[in-house]
């Protein structure tokens, strides 16, 4: 059976304590290892971290206008940082590359798969 | 030749007993849970309608899931024609037809069945109407009334359920070692919960014996296909030890009978003795965790003729040992109880006040009990109030409100709830 996609995304809340330099390096460090296992175990698919929610803008469409306006979308106070996009055999692999995403980032991940393509 | 009332009756005890069995193997052959619950109502059909006439396969199981697999194929084959769904339905029918028929049941297809309805993705309520759904061949309307839930929130919980096992692959396997201790605490968390919601029913009876035969069943399962756990053993102990004392639990004019004043007579020997030689057997083995913890409890209850003989101190040494293995409040409070037996109510009174669970029935109970004991009849009054406005069960309600009315002016000893 073809693997399914799964949506790994890394939730950071707003007024969390800002990390500091030493934090942060040791982060970037671990998921750039994390990635490097990924390539080699064949489940990378793309991944990304995003700048800070306020660089974000919204595009709409109503009544065939398109509105422009300043971002991010939804008015909550956890916001994607970033994410992975992995292929996985089922929820159980998903869930132990989930396990280390979330060790290496230092944050909360949500899994969701991708509708199948089929 | 049986009648047709007897033949019915074997038709629902077939469907009781082999119901998991037969849609664990469907769900292993298809990998789809929902045409697996259609092939085994299919195949339910048929031997209700063959059976009355032709009489009972000599292995009505395997009749079953042989019927369920061809009535799978005829359904794969029909979806075929259809444009959208054809690709899964010729992709299903080959890897039925790859199965040889007669390699059909394999001893793990339950316990790989019931890993994929309490895997920990998905939420207790969903695990526990899974289970219950799926292995105990409950309908819908059983498990929403033994639930409070209203039949289409427990409708929609399964669809969603199994929307989500199929759309995130949630694996149909027993879990590798490592994870296996993580992934057997909801297996087990799931059969306790069914048990509990026996134990104390909804509404006019005390029992719901549907229930609590179910969690039993589920528990010898888990122990027959698991052997070398033996926290496994331990549920299935302590759930033997209690429900040995369900005949004595209810008087004859149905009225609840608590622990200290159950007639031991009326207590289960069979059951009793068959908890008493698991639980020695699961403490040898030197790995006690909370379920064995509790068996041994039960067992020591189960050891007492009369209630004055029970031997408090080590059912206290057992809780000291819980407690440190779980330091929950839930814990704590009954704990309590074994405590106000050894040191009386107040010493027990002092250690609920410690304690926060303002919501939880029996803590209300207790300590109503207790209050009585020491004689502080008119704040035990109010403690009955609270533990009344929490009781969903008509018996105990009864009890409840019985043990409030005799509440005496001044002090009296009133025997604390300890089946609570």
């Amino acid at each position: 059976m073809a693997p399914t996609k799964y949506l790994l995304s890394v939730y950071g809340v707003e007024d969390a304590p800002v990390p500091t330099a030493e934090e942060m390096q040791r982060a970037f460090a671990a998921v750039d290892a994390f990635n490097g296992q990924l390539q080699e175990k064949g489940a990378w698919v793309f991944a990304g971290g995003l700048c800070p929610p306020d660089t974000a803008t919204v595009v709409s469409m109503s009544e065939g206008q398109v509105m422009t306006t300043d971002g991010p979308f939804a008015e909550s106070r956890e916001h994607l940082g970033g994410f992975w996009v992995i292929q996985a055999a089922d929820l159980d692999e998903a869930l132990e590359w989930s396990r280390q995403a979330s060790v290496a980032c230092a944050n909360p991940v949500e899994v969701r798969p991708f509708q199948s393509d089929v | 030749m049986a009648d047709r009332a007897d033949i019915g009756d074997t038709i629902a005890a077939v469907f009781r007993e082999e119901h998991g069995r037969v849609v664990a193997t469907l769900v292993r052959l298809l990998g789809d849970i929902d045409r697996a619950e259609e092939a085994v109502q299919d195949a339910f059909l048929v031997a209700a309608d063959r059976w009355p006439r032709d009489g009972l396969p000599p292995n009505p199981g395997g009749w079953i899931v042989t019927t369920a697999r061809r009535r799978a194929i005829d359904r794969l084959r029909r979806d075929a024609m259809r444009e959208d769904r054809q690709e899964q339905a010729v992709r299903l029918e080959e890897r039925l037809i790859d199965q040889p028929e007669e390699d059909i049941a394999v001893p793990d297809d339950r316990l790989r069945l019931m890993f994929t309805c309490c895997h920990p993705a998905l939420a207790q309520p969903a695990q526990v109407a899974l289970t219950l759904r799926l292995l105990g061949g409950l309908d819908t309307p059983t498990i929403a009334r033994a639930f409070l839930v209203p039949e289409a929130t427990l409708a929609q919980r399964l669809v969603r359920a199994k929307r989500k096992i199929r759309d995130a692959r949630i694996p149909y396997r027993v879990p590798t070692d490592a994870d296996l201790p993580d992934r057997l605490r909801p297996v087990m968390a799931v059969i306790y919960l069914v048990f509990n919601a026996g134990w104390i029913a909804e509404g006019g009876t005390l029992v719901d014996d549907d229930l609590c035969g179910e969690a039993i069943r589920l528990a010898r399962l888990l122990v027959e296909l698991m052997p070398d756990e033996p926290e496994a053993a331990g549920l299935l102990a302590l759930l033997l030890l209690l429900q040995a004392r369900q005949p004595a639990r209810t008087a004859a004019d149905g009225t609840l009978v608590l622990l200290p004043d159950q007639d031991r007579t009326r207590w289960n020997q069979a059951l009793l003795a068959e908890g008493r030689t698991l639980v020695r057997a699961c403490l040898r083995r030197g790995a006690p965790g909370p379920y064995q913890i509790q068996a041994a409890i039960n067992a020591v209850h189960s050891d007492a003729a009369r209630a004055d003989q029970t031997d408090w101190a080590q059912i206290l040494a057992l809780y000291d040992h819980l407690l440190a293995l779980q330091p929950t409040p839930v814990v704590a409070l009954n704990r309590a109880v074994a405590v106000a037996e050894l040191h009386g109510p107040r010493a027990a009174l002092d250690l609920l006040d410690q304690l926060d669970l303002p919501a939880y029935q029996p803590f209300h109970v207790v300590r109503a009990e207790l209050l009585a004991r020491a004689g502080r009849s008119t704040e035990a009054r109010a403690s009955y109030d609270a533990a009344l406005a929490r009781t969903t069960s008509e018996v105990e309600r009864v009890h409840l409100t019985r043990r409030r009315a005799e509440l005496p002016d001044h002090g009296s000893r009133v025997d604390v709830d300890w089946d609570a």
